[in-house]
């Protein structure tokens, strides 16, 4: 009996505000332990929550995106439980009344339309970060650090309308790039300030009920999403196949061995104790800010692709690289506007410019060649100056010591050879040492031709202007 | 009526320069030398903070601007003061020190007033007895064989007794007005939302309120006035705008309506208490007030909805008392799990009264039991709110006695938890519909105990309700102990 996957994705995002979500402590990932704490943060008896309202914006930005509708009062609730690194005793979260319900993921993969329910985003603050690892007396000892405590999130909660791995890492990445693309998120997995934990359940292909599902907890990147999805749906598969039954748990990924693990079974599950928190009035949310914030969304990934399919006439595949990053995207659109010439720079800035960044394991923020200084390179190969290939070994230098392309071309004297004297020089040259290749053509031997052309431009360090090289050789093999 | 001073005139004193804010302090901490022995009305005194508070105020040209020049005040232990510890009446706080003032202390600074020291209460302002207090029972000024009544018995003895002339306490269920009217005193509980609760040490968070204690109306209107009002440290704080009472008390009360709600008294009133509050009704009306009989029908289902809603508040706000990042934390050795390390800190940290909260409090809320209890006892208190919208469309206030009787004696309810509870069954109303009550003496029993009338008016009423409790309070004689 075929076995069909039901997949739902849970992912906690770190809103960028500079403040946390309930007092003023800096956000800042990095400083010093306990450093950006404050009696709210800490939990000291009589400090109270005061709602930042720059996180509600953020919180409203990622509902507007994803279609969900904003609802006019939403209430936090407290969630209860006992851990070090929560200083309360609870979390101030959203329950029975979150922010906003109701959106959808919506994109294209070949013929296939793949279409995710948004079941709901709330607000709730982060807690802080327990070390277990790399004291010296961590045998015995565990250590809190309270700076993450407080941040503001974002918790999205996918309906269960994935079917497979590759789906459900699709639909993370492409949420993460919205929500990099908002500016609300930075989209980094290993600072934690994106996480996601999958629910994953399998049942008889035509079947309408779910499964008994298992819950994998914070897994932070793509590959490890995917894998874990897919070793989990096989390990439910072969569970149901030998007729043995499906443990409803939270299970944690190994990616060492690219094993899911039990963490904790339903019984041993919290009993969290939710109640509205009494400390917050419910949170109102009218229709004039939810207009306001709409007015300032940006360009969101999706319709910047297809505005760069339609406005630059890139292939589909070109405008769906060029926009996995807002800055990518953008860096792209400096450079097309400044060379009028769309699909020579996208082939730089895929080709190329992604190559030294891949070597220098640089992001495109990182890149010290400019938007200006690339278009000014293709300018030259535009206006005839240099070749393509001469123009590779300028955008290294440029990237390696920041000399713009004219400068190098002119300091290295790399400009294009369009002397007919010169060129007539090394043509000779050429077939001097090659009268035996010179003689194949002339003995109709047209192959050889390529050979020569070759053999001049090598002589000419590449500078020759190639349409000239064809027309002195053809000539000089013809007289 | 009172015996002490007033803060009222020990400010005029000092500022008009007859007196001292350092001598004023002096005699306070020499009141507390001598006396709080016998009475136990303070859990710690700052005579060096107190004593440098009054030489700053002495050097100031502006004590006329200061609503509160001098005065001494004593601060009930569940609020913060930087700097001075703060128990909250618990061993789980015994060397907590807050790094920082409550908003409500910032404004008694900011007022001139001379904070001289914590009072007593019972554990994290659970109980009516000041019995629950960790460190010992405070005994009634009146009888030091009975109790001042909690959980503010610190606050309101130490004004009985005239240790300082004005304090603060805070009102969960009645923790003010009750031992207001074991002490025979002035306590006033605010509209929720009134007074800043930043700094305040929660109990049940939808219900506390930090509520204000003086020998007159007067003081309890003045130091009310200094508390009041917005604060940006505290979402549940009303941005109402706020209009001094103490202006509006000895203007003409004007034609007033006063509801009694006369199936609350049909039974469990004590005689003298009875009757020291007919007297009170009759003062009122020949004050010119009019009496309508009126209905409050959920209010049989005040303690209960009470004891459920309080309790599941205060399991989660005392969730943070874990050992783990200030506080009392019990012994344990480097086996020892995280579990062991919470559990033994928990047991050895509260008090059986505050376990026992906890325990109902966690019950109720638990999964399977919400529905049943906190959800349904929730749904009953909009009906008690919905009592009083109602009965105020009909009066301009609801009179009622304090509390069913006199103060009891020390030790007499300890081990009857239910019996202890139904002493609130006139003030936790008053906290679940969130308005503003003031208990104001009204005479003595046959022992010489004082009883307290209770005067419960609309949300931000406070004016109107200490303006008809100041026209009782002057119609009254003088109790003097």
């Amino acid at each position: 009996m075929p076995y069909e996957a039901v997949i739902g994705l849970e992912i906690h995002a770190q809103l960028l505000t500079t403040t946390k979500i309930f007092c003023g402590c800096e956000t800042a990932f990095g400083a010093p332990p306990n450093t950006h704490v404050c009696p709210v943060c800490l939990g000291f008896p009589g400090a109270l929550p005061m709602l930042n309202q720059r996180a509600v914006e953020y919180a409203i930005r990622a509902a507007l995106a994803l279609g969900c509708t904003v609802h006019p009062t939403s209430v936090f609730a407290r969630t209860n439980y006992f851990y070090p690194d929560l200083p309360k005793g609870y979390q101030i979260s959203q329950y029975d009344r979150p922010l906003a319900t109701g959106g959808q993921l919506t994109w294209q993969d070949g013929e296939r339309e793949v279409h995710v329910g948004i079941t709901r985003i709330h607000m709730e603050e982060d807690a802080g970060k327990s070390l277990h690892e790399g004291f010296g007396d961590s045998s015995m000892s565990s250590y809190i650090d309270l700076n993450r405590a407080g941040v503001p999130l974002i918790e999205i909660v996918s309906e269960p309308d994935l079917r497979s791995a590759a789906d459900a890492g699709q639909f993370f990445a492409r949420l993460r790039a919205i929500l990099v693309a908002l500016g609300i998120n930075d989209g980094n997995m290993e600072e934690g300030s994106l996480r996601c934990d999958a629910n994953v359940s399998v049942r008889p292909w035509g079947t309408t009920t779910f499964g008994t599902k298992t819950e994998i907890k914070n897994v932070n990147s793509f590959r490890y999403l995917e894998k874990a999805i897919d070793y989990e749906i096989h390990r439910h598969c072969d569970l149901v196949m030998r007729g043995e039954r499906i443990v409803q748990e939270t299970r944690l990924f190994d990616s060492a061995s690219g094993h899911t693990f039990s963490m904790r079974s339903k019984e041993d599950a919290h009993d969290y104790r939710y109640f509205p928190e009494p400390d917050l009035p419910p949170l109102t949310i009218t229709a004039a800010w939810v207009a306001d914030v709409a007015r300032t969304l940006p360009e969101l990934p999706d319709a910047r692709r297809a505005r760069f399919i339609s406005e630059y006439a890139l292939p589909p595949y070109d405008a769906a690289w060029l926009t996995q990053s807002m800055a990518m995207a953008s860096y792209f659109e400096a450079v097309a506007r400044a060379t009028k010439n769309p699909k020579a720079s996208s082939n730089w800035v895929m080709g190329e410019l992604a190559r030294l960044m891949k070597e220098r394991g640089h992001e495109i923020e990182q890149v010290p060649v400019s938007a200006d200084a690339l278009a000014g390179l293709i300018g030259l190969i535009d206006a005839g100056r240099i070749s393509g290939s001469i123009a590779k070994g300028v955008l290294e230098k440029m990237y390696a010591d920041g000399r713009s392309a004219e400068v190098i071309v002119d300091q290295d004297g790399l400009a294009r050879i369009d002397d007919e004297g010169a060129v007539l020089v090394a043509v000779q040259g050429v077939l001097a040492v090659n009268a035996d290749a010179a003689a194949d053509y002339r003995a109709g031997k047209t192959k050889s031709f390529g050979f020569l052309v070759g053999q001049v431009m090598k002589a000419s360090g590449g500078k020759a202007n190639p349409a000239l090289v064809n027309a002195v050789l053809k000539r000089e093999l013809g007289g | 009526m009172g015996a002490h001073a007033t803060a009222r005139d020990i400010r005029q004193q000092i500022v008009d320069g007859a007196t001292s804010a350092e001598a004023t302090c002096e005699a306070a901490l020499a009141a507390i030398r001598e006396g709080d022995a016998t009475i136990g009305a303070f859990l710690h005194v700052d005579a060096a903070g107190a004593l440098d508070a009054a030489r700053a105020i002495d050097a100031r040209s502006d004590k006329a601007s200061l609503p509160l020049a001098g005065v001494p005040v004593a601060v009930k232990d569940n609020i913060c003061t930087a700097g001075v510890r703060t128990t909250a009446g618990s061993r789980m706080l015994d060397t907590f020190v807050p790094p920082y003032d409550a908003t409500v202390v910032t404004r008694l600074r900011a007022a001139g007033a001379v904070i001289v020291g914590k009072t007593n209460c019972d554990e994290f302002a659970m109980g009516s007895s000041t019995e629950n207090s960790a460190y010992f029972p405070t005994k009634n000024p009146w009888d030091v064989t009975r109790t001042p009544g909690g959980s503010s018995g610190g606050s309101a003895a130490a004004v009985a007794a005239g240790f300082s002339p004005i304090a603060l306490g805070s009102d969960t269920g009645g923790s003010v007005r009750q031992p207001a009217a074991f002490c025979g005193v002035v306590g006033l509980k605010p509209t929720y939302g009134r007074v800043s609760r930043y700094g305040l040490i929660a109990f049940g968070s939808s219900l506390d309120q930090v509520g204000t204690f003086g020998q007159t109306v007067h003081d309890a209107a003045l130091l009310y006035d200094v508390i009041a009002g917005p604060d940006a440290f505290d979402s549940t704080a009303s941005s109402h705008p706020v209009s001094p009472t103490v202006a509006q008390l000895d203007r003409p009360l004007g034609p007033v309506r006063l509801g009694v709600p006369r199936a609350m008294l049909a039974e469990g009133v004590e005689a003298d208490v009875r009757a020291a509050f007919d007297a009170a009704l009759e003062a009122w009306r020949s004050a010119g007030a009019e009496l309508v009989d009126i209905d409050l029908p959920h209010a049989p289902h005040a303690i209960p909805v009470y004891y459920l809603v309080a309790p599941a508040e205060a399991s989660s706000n005392l969730a943070r008392y874990d050992g783990v990042r200030y506080g009392f934390r019990a012994a344990v050795g480097p086996r020892d799990s995280l579990e062991a390390m919470y559990e033994r800190t928990r047991d050895a940290g509260f008090g059986a009264e505050v376990k026992r909260r906890i325990l109902i409090g966690t019950y109720v809320l638990s999964a399977g039991y919400y529905d049943a209890f906190y959800l349904k006892a929730q749904q009953v208190r909009t009906l008690i709110r919905d009592d009083y919208t109602r009965a105020f469309e009909g009066v301009d206030a609801i009179v009622m006695p304090t509390t069913p009787s006199a103060a009891f004696r020390l030790g007499e309810r300890v081990d009857h938890p239910l019996q202890m509870y139904l002493n609130d069954v006139f003030t936790v109303s008053a906290n679940l519909a969130g308005v503003p009550a003031v208990s104001v003496p009204c005479g003595l029993t046959a022992e010489r105990l004082p009883v307290g009338v209770q005067v419960v008016g609309p949300a931000f009423a406070e004016g109107r309700i200490l303006q008809i409790a100041h026209a009782l309070e002057s119609r009254m004689p003088t109790m003097t102990r």
